[in-house]
């Protein structure tokens, strides 16, 4: 037993989608329809509560060799998003019936048993993920194949990409790896990878880590993901604050001759 | 090749494979179903993120929330009511509505939170864990002791009406106690439970939201009072506060504007939050003002007012709600993209 972590290398990804489906077969998931989203090859769109694994699809400019063997084609950037499970979750953090735990994996996991709905983890992810599922009322997201996990197996998804793009395993062998990775592809000339993998925010760092050309945020990765635990303390200044101007007001009202 | 196969069956096995073609070209046109957005860029860059895709989900909250908030802010503030009438010589019928209107709010504010339950019959899950990092479970356990000890001073207090007795007397006064002090709790921890959130329309307004919630708590139980009967000039007093600070937090929402909290100023939230602010703020307190100085029309003017803060307090809370849902549509916030202008 050890913390695990991700790491999604889209510099392998060949957009096939067989995490979506891994995940979608084994953790039962149903079918999101099928629509057409106009964005290149995704007709997924994002995570919800029954997209755990969501491959996006990003179409760049010309790159000379990236585009496949015609030197005109336009490149094609593809990478598979999945819940982060945070370093301080901001799900776990909000969930007011206990239902979202940490697993000794070092997973976030949403008991589906304990959890009753009230979708105050819907908001407080700082990345979108989470979603209550209209049909069964929980909240459901990623479970990091907390079963599988538990009978010393690889998630779904790392177990069916047919080009290790999703890469499970202890957590500070796989940030090695991720840096050795980082260094080789920039000494093969891919000077625009980025390691995603924000451990200077408030999140403290996560447990799916993605390697991707160009900047992050054309993938909606958020470059300052903020645990909105952070806004707590002016808040319940502010109800402080909130409250004594509530009762000195209804003093004041009552005329302070009147109080006996 | 084999002699047996004729000329003519090697025609038709073409002919078939044509066939196949044909039917595979037909099968293969699905009808086009573009999800249009209306400001959807078409491209995933640094500048637009990835095809302008909401970063965030949407509030998933029903309608039963924003009235939750309604309700359970303007008890919170009844039960206030009552104490410190009770501490002072305020009129008995006044300490009387006041505590029933807690006490009443007390019952339907749980009511409400349950049926936004997506698992209503797990309510009680709320209380199998008590968390302060959660505002969430910090404010179901104040309604749990706010609606027992509303509903208590209520019955006690009509007991002791009927029954002089000083035992009862002192009960009264504990649960008339505790159900204010959670009464200010409830007022107000809603604009934490909504400002800690990763929702940027709401995070941004974290240091004024439990003030501005409070007020509108404040002015709702105060117009109810009024409307029910209680012409006091204390009610008055109140509601001319709450509608000053009112208009404070109309006006700071206007005046300060950032990316952020683009849906609290535009589109349908924007004109739900600016109707809400004006019938809350600067309507109400015109017309008390307006009041003071004229004897014959004091009333009327009072009636208008405390109507308009009541429409406003539960548009306010709506509005609130709603500017959340579109705030989290916008990616450009979460991902610090170049700023797409107001």
């Amino acid at each position: 037993m050890s913390v695990t972590a991700f790491l999604t290398d889209s510099t392998l990804c060949i957009g096939c989608k067989a995490c979506e489906v891994a995940c979608k077969e084994w953790n039962q998931l149903p079918s999101d329809g099928f629509d057409w989203k106009g964005f290149s090859y995704d007709n997924t769109g994002e995570l919800g509560h029954s997209t755990w694994r969501h491959v996006k699809f990003v179409e760049g400019g010309v790159i000379p060799g990236q585009g496949g063997n015609s030197p005109d084609n336009f490149s094609w950037g593809f990478s598979s998003d999945v819940c982060k499970h945070c370093e301080n979750a901001g799900c776990l953090e909000a969930c007011p019936t206990g239902a979202i735990v940490r697993t000794e994996f070092g997973g976030v996991f949403i008991q589906p048993d304990v959890c009753n709905g009230c979708a105050y983890c819907v908001v407080s992810c700082p990345f979108g993920v989470v979603e209550r599922n209209p049909a069964k009322g929980r909240a459901l997201k990623c479970t990091f194949c907390y079963d599988r996990q538990k009978e010393g197996l690889q998630p779904a998804c790392a177990t069916a990409c047919p080009t290790e793009s999703i890469k499970f395993g202890e957590i500070n062998q796989l940030r090695q790896s991720a840096q050795q990775r980082m260094t080789k592809l920039q000494d093969n000339g891919f000077t625009d990878v980025h390691l995603y993998d924000p451990e200077d925010s408030s999140v403290g760092g996560i447990h799916a880590f993605f390697i991707v050309r160009g900047d992050p945020k054309t993938y909606n990765l958020p470059p300052h993901p903020e645990v909105p635990t952070t806004y707590l303390r002016k808040g319940w200044i502010s109800a402080g604050i909130a409250a004594g101007l509530m009762l000195a007001g209804t003093l004041l009202a009552f005329g302070k001759g009147n109080i006996r | 090749m084999n002699p047996l196969v004729t000329a003519s069956s090697r025609a038709a096995r073409e002919q078939r494979l044509l066939e196949i073609r044909l039917e595979a070209e037909a099968a293969s046109k699905v009808p086009l179903q573009i999800e249009t957005r209306q400001t959807a860029p078409t491209e995933a860059s640094a500048q637009t993120g990835y095809y302008g895709m909401p970063a965030l989900k949407r509030p998933q909250w029903t309608v039963e929330v924003p009235l939750y908030f309604f309700v359970g802010g303007l008890s919170g503030a009844a039960s206030l009511i009552a104490a410190v009438g009770r501490l002072s010589s305020a009129d008995a019928r006044l300490i009387r509505h006041s505590r029933w209107l807690a006490a009443i709010g007390g019952m339907i504010s749980p009511a409400l939170l349950i049926a936004d339950l997506g698992v209503p019959s797990r309510f009680l899950n709320m209380l199998r864990v008590f968390k302060i990092q959660s505002p969430m479970s910090v404010g179901s356990w104040t309604l749990v002791a706010f609606s027992n000890s509303a509903a208590a001073t209520a019955l006690l207090s009509e007991f002791e009406r009927r029954r002089p007795n000083r035992a009862v007397s002192v009960l009264t006064d504990a649960a008339q106690m505790v159900s204010a002090l959670t009464g200010m709790i409830l007022s107000t921890y809603t604009g934490v439970l909504v400002g800690a959130t990763a929702i940027p329309a709401w995070n941004e307004h974290v240091s004024s939201l439990p003030i501005h919630f409070a007020a509108s708590g404040t002015a709702a139980a105060a117009a109810i009072l009024e409307l029910s009967g209680n012409e006091s000039e204390v009610l008055n007093r109140i509601a001319l506060g709450a509608a000053a600070v009112e208009t404070a937090m109309g006006a700071s929402i206007e005046l300060t504007p950032s990316p952020g909290t683009k849906a609290l100023r535009t589109g349908g939230s924007g004109w739900a939050m600016r109707a809400a602010g004006l019938l809350s703020g600067p309507l109400p307190l015109a017309l008390r003002l307006l009041s003071s100085k004229n004897n014959a029309r004091k009333r009327g003017l009072r009636r208008v007012a405390a109507i308009s803060s009541l429409a406003g307090s539960l548009l306010t809370r709506w509005a609130w709600v709603h500017a959340g849902k579109l705030s989290a549509d916008d990616n450009s916030v979460p991902l610090q993209l170049p700023a797409s202008g107001e």
